[in-house]
């Protein structure tokens, strides 16, 4: 009876340990969603996220302009969905130098027929220039209110970092365009 | 004896059946990957040979030892276990040098070749491919030309359940599409590939390059065809992304860099007009792609509108 | 029925109760090994009458049978069914009638838990499979789940994902009850380094299944919130990324490939041993083999994703990691191989199937070295050169060797023989027909067939036929497994303890059958001497 009391406290404290691990890997499992982040900026695979802020203007004071190297931005962009917007960029590629400030523009039409809300999703490739490619002020930073029928040019102020490895010559930004209104309507 | 008889016996019978399929064959038996148009796919083509004599190799020791112990250590021969064999530090440490040894060999052409396909400096011309349920875009940036690339009509009515129609009677059967993609040999060509909807792969075999075309992301692949190496290649799309997945192939048309730049000014001039006059016009619809939308024009614009 | 009643209880009440109340409520780890066993056949069946299904429309070119949207379903719940109905719980079934015979206790340490797991995949199943009957019908976005492809589901959709759970919670229960029952309920002399290794690499997968299985649970979560409740974990418009899923799915999936196959290199290492009448070469390196496998699974999971636009540090990792596991896994290879040397072999069904798994494992091995070039996967990635890949390791791989398990223990489950004449045509009608089956599609791969397509061009035909024909004679040969069980439960020559000459562990100890209650008294000094002996 004794012997057979203590295994079944020893089995019990066994198997809570054990749910405690699986406790430990489910909060794992999510939190892999903010450690995938910090993975991409660390492996270089770039995270894409850092597009969404903004860094200082100074910086760009800092770094000085490299005029010997010219990189080629190309601007993209998309729609999610087909008809009820225009959205373009106004120059197809821009020849920047790195560390040097520019302004991009794309034009954006609102054809859903009412007042409404969208946020540009921007993206990079390749992808690991997502850490090179930095923005002092974006129109994605924030939602852009439209009124029905509104076209409106939307500004990036961008520039190309000095580090910018030497095997990359040409990088295209692309954004693609989500309806906020659309986007809760299909849920 | 028993034992050995029927598997006799089932030898013979998958031989029998092997040869009774024999004669319905109507294409190649193909049993590998071709080398491919460019010195990219070449070198994977290599490569992809390389670690494949290596496994026949080792498959031939291997099993070369599993086949002799198992015909000299038979029990109905009278074999004697030796039951002492249970350890031997030196095979032990021969049997995983050795194949580290091989890793090593095989990784250094691997990395090489992984190196020079990441290598995308000085293209000389970007085409944006965007995958939608159940289609391709292309869009020649720069130039505003587009081409939506369905699969072609025959092969679409071929292909609908119970339709009839012999798929042997149709050329290119699934491998066809509409509008191919008109590309330049000898030309560090780039592409931009992304998708609308669900993700999909754009693959073509004889350019070693499979890539996801993932919504609201943009991946990056380059390739530059041999001049001589004009012609049609055909592909599909590698990722599932829904009920047409096995119905949107891929074609390219390469062409001399003289015949690309020409095509390219034909089709400017075709589509411009189209472009001012409505510059919302002829929305890629998601739709399936029926016989109505195979037969649409080039003029879709897919991501502008 | 609590633990320490089955250990006190002095009346043996070797009579379980009678009707369908004993196998509801029984806590017995011979009856639950059972249950589990029975279910994981009839998925078995249930998943492959789906697998005949595909090779139907795949016979010949053009579409004859299906929609192309009911095919996919067929793909999707076929490889749910199989890795999640047929081979996880045999697994869980073999684990539960053998590991407590093999550690001299008297039943797994959890017997309630034990219940209640096994009777939550009855639901899991049904949930999973009724979703053919509601509007937008079963799942179709492939067993990965990507999306935002499985986001377009029907109704389905949440079924699957809530039988994925009850899956999930499942097995961590089996884990769970392995777990402890190893560590805890051990007969005394049974040090770690004298278990069996199917009793080690159980331990090591159960440990697998603890760390993976709840990441799993998290992933679908995650699917299921972007699905309803407007969150955007995987949709780039709320500032999400698809391919985060497959990095988190993966991450689980590699780990859970190697859960599906260490079994079975537990029970190939205790058969071959028996049936070459020697003890298994380098019993402590297949030990280590094992662990390093399982550590190296958790850090190879993106040569899933070699095509999914990686940076080229990520795929020089991925590549290099993932050519590494070929080292432990050849290390295990040439260990079996040693086993068998100068030993004295026969060649009964257990050690047919042993031997099989050992030549088909070996190129589903050479095959996942091919797959590890990241740059000539570009070629193979999603194609038919990757479903030989992974048939090759998964059915003459886990299946098989569930099938060594079988033949190798039914005696002494049913106490009597079988008919040895049946399975070695089992066995070789198996073997013949899964290669027809599935050598062919590595040339279709490799002549460029995509993977999980309901119709193809015209110059894959010759192949698909063969492949097609070599899988209804597979199905079809899989028959014979139930008409032999069911004959060997009804009778037969009666069965010793000892069934095999060479057979190694304490499972031989007990009388043939094994009666109800086991191991009641640990195993004595001289058992567990003789049964390491043999
Ligand atoms: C030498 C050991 C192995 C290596 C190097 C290896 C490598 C790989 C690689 C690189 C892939 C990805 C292929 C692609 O999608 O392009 C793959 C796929 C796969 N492997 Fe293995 N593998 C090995 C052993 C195993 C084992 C033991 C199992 C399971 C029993 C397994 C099951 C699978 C499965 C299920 C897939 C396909 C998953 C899917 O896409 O649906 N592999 N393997
Ligand atoms: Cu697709
Ligand atoms: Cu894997």
């Amino acid at each position: 009876m004794n012997a057979g009391e203590e295994l079944r406290r020893a089995n019990r404290s066994l198997t809570a340990k054990l749910l405690l691990c699986v406790a430990g890997s489910a909060l794992f499992g999510f939190a892999l969603v903010p450690l995938y982040r910090v993975l991409c900026e660390i492996t270089g695979i770039g995270d894409q996220q850092t597009l969404r802020s903004a860094v200082q203007v100074r910086e760009v004071a800092q770094q000085g302009t490299d005029m010997t190297r010219t990189v080629t931005v190309e601007f993209m962009t998309s729609l999610p969905t087909v008809g009820n917007w225009q959205f373009r960029p106004a120059q197809e590629t821009m020849a920047v130098h790195p560390g040097k400030l520019y302004e991009a523009h794309f034009i954006a039409r609102n054809l859903t027929g009412h007042d409404t809300v969208a946020q540009a999703i921007p993206n990079i490739a390749p992808s690991q220039a997502a850490s090179w490619f930095h923005k002092t002020e974006c129109f994605c930073f924030s939602p852009q209110s439209f009124k029905k029928g509104e076209e409106r040019v939307l500004p990036v102020r961008f520039f190309v970092d000095r580090a910018l490895p030497g095997n990359l010559d040409r990088l295209t930004l692309s954004y693609t365009f989500y309806d906020l209104s659309t986007h809760v309507a299909a849920r | 004896m028993k034992m050995k008889k029927s598997g006799l016996l089932l030898s013979g019978l998958a031989a029998a059946l092997l040869t009774m399929v024999a004669p319905t064959a109507q294409a190649a038996w193909a049993l590998n990957m071709t080398q491919g148009i460019s010195a990219i796919s070449r070198n994977i083509y290599s490569l992809h040979m390389m670690v494949f004599w290596v496994c026949v190799v080792l498959a031939v020791l291997v099993f070369g030892v599993m086949i002799y112990s198992l015909v000299r250590f038979r029990k109905s021969q009278g074999a004697v276990p030796d039951t002492s064999l249970v350890h031997n530090t030196k095979a032990e440490i021969i049997w995983t040098a050795i194949p580290i040894a091989i890793l090593v060999v095989m990784a250094v052409p691997a990395t090489r070749t992984l190196i020079e396909t990441d290598d995308a400096t000085k293209t000389e011309l970007t085409i944006r491919v965007t995958g939608y349920q159940w289609k391709w875009g292309y869009e020649y940036v720069g130039s505003g030309v587009t081409v939506l690339s369905t699969l072609d009509r025959d092969s679409n009515f071929a292909r609908q359940l119970g339709s009839g129609i012999d798929p042997n009677s149709v050329p290119n059967y699934l491998l066809n599409v509409d509008h191919a993609l008109v590309v330049p040999a000898d030309t560090k060509v780039r592409l931009l590939i992304s998708a609308q909807d669900v993700i999909h792969s754009w693959w073509v075999p004889a350019l070693a390059i499979k890539k996801d075309a993932i919504p609201g992301f943009v991946n990056e692949a380059w390739f530059k065809i041999d001049a001589a190496n004009t012609g049609l290649f055909r592909g599909q799309c590698a990722e599932l992304c829904g009920r047409d997945h096995g119905f949107m192939p891929i074609v390219i048309d390469v062409r001399s860099k003289a015949d690309f730049e020409a095509w390219l000014r034909t089709q400017k001039a075709l589509q411009q007009p189209a472009d001012a006059a409505a510059p919302a016009a002829a929305p890629a619809t998601a739709a399936p792609a029926s016989a109505a939308n195979a037969a649409a024009t080039v003029r879709a614009a897919p991501a502008r509108s | 029925m609590a633990y320490t009643e089955t250990v006190d209880a002095h009346d043996h009440h070797d009579h379980p109760p009678a009707g369908i109340w004993r196998w509801l409520s029984t806590t017995n780890h011979k009856d639950i090994g059972t249950l589990y066993l029975v279910f994981s056949g009839i998925m078995f069946f249930v998943g492959g009458a789906m697998a005949m299904v595909i090779r139907l429309e795949l016979f010949k070119p053009g579409m004859q049978f299906v929609d192309p949207a009911f095919f996919n379903s067929m793909t999707t719940v076929h490889g749910l069914a199989m890795i999640f109905g047929a081979v996880m719980p045999a697994w869980v079934g073999l684990a539960n009638w053998m590991i407590p015979l093999q550690v001299g206790a008297p039943d797994m340490a959890l017997p309630r838990m034990n219940n209640f797991s096994f009777w939550l995949l009855p639901f899991a199943f049904t949930l999973l499979l009724i979703g053919f009957f509601v509007p937008g019908g079963a799942p179709a976005g492939g067993w990965t789940l990507y999306p935002p492809l499985v986001l377009q589901g029907g109704d389905s959709f949440p079924m699957a994902i809530f039988a994925i759970h009850l899956m999930g919670a499942s097995s961590i229960m089996g884990a769970i009850n392995v777990i402890v029952t190893i560590m805890n309920m051990r007969a005394p002399g049974i040090t770690l380094l004298r278990m069996p290794l199917f009793v080690w690499t159980w331990l090591i997968t159960a440990y697998l299944l603890i760390l993976v299985m709840p990441v799993l649970a998290g992933s679908v979560t995650m699917l299921l919130t972007d699905h309803f409740f407007g969150t955007s974990f995987f949709s780039a418009s709320g500032g999400g990324d698809p391919v985060m899923f497959q990095h988190i799915f993966w991450f689980f999936g590699h780990p859970e490939v190697y859960i599906l196959i260490l079994p079975a290199f537990g029970i190939v290492s205790e058969v071959i041993p028996t049936f070459s009448r020697k003890p298994l070469f380098g019993y402590e390196a297949m030990v280590y083999a094992t662990a390093s496998i399982a550590f190296l699974s958790f850090i190879v999971w993106a040569h899933h994703m070699f095509t999914v636009g990686m940076p080229l540090a990520g795929e020089l990792f991925f590549m290099l990691s993932t050519m590494l596991i070929a080292i432990p896994t050849g290390v295990k290879v040439f260990n079996w191989t040693a086993t068998m040397w100068r030993g004295s072999l026969s060649f009964e069904p257990p050690m047919l199937f042993a031997l099989a798994f050992l030549f088909l494992f070996t190129i589903g091995g050479f095959s996942g070295l091919m797959l590890a070039i990241a740059p000539a996967d570009f070629q193979y990635q999603d194609t038919y050169f990757v479903v030989a890949h992974f048939h090759y390791v998964l059915v003459p791989g886990a299946i098989f060797s569930i099938m060594a398990g079988v033949y190798y223990w039914l005696p002494k489950w049913t106490g009597h023989l079988y008919s040895m004449a049946l399975g070695k045509w089992h066995f070789w009608l198996s073997a013949i027909f899964v290669n027809v089956l599935f050598f062919p599609q590595h040339f279709l791969g490799l002549a460029g067939m995509p993977r999980r397509i309901p119709d193809y061009a015209t110059q894959f035909a010759d192949w698909n036929m063969v492949s097609s024909l070599g899988g209804f004679g597979f199905g079809l040969s899989q028959l014979l497994f139930p008409i032999l069980i069911w004959k060997c439960v009804r009778g037969g020559e009666k069965a010793p303890a000892q069934v095999w000459e060479g057979a190694h562990g304490l499972e031989w100890e007990v009388p043939s059958p094994a009666p109800y209650h086991t191991w009641q008294d640990p195993p004595s000094e001289a058992q567990i001497a003789h049964g390491a002996e043999h």
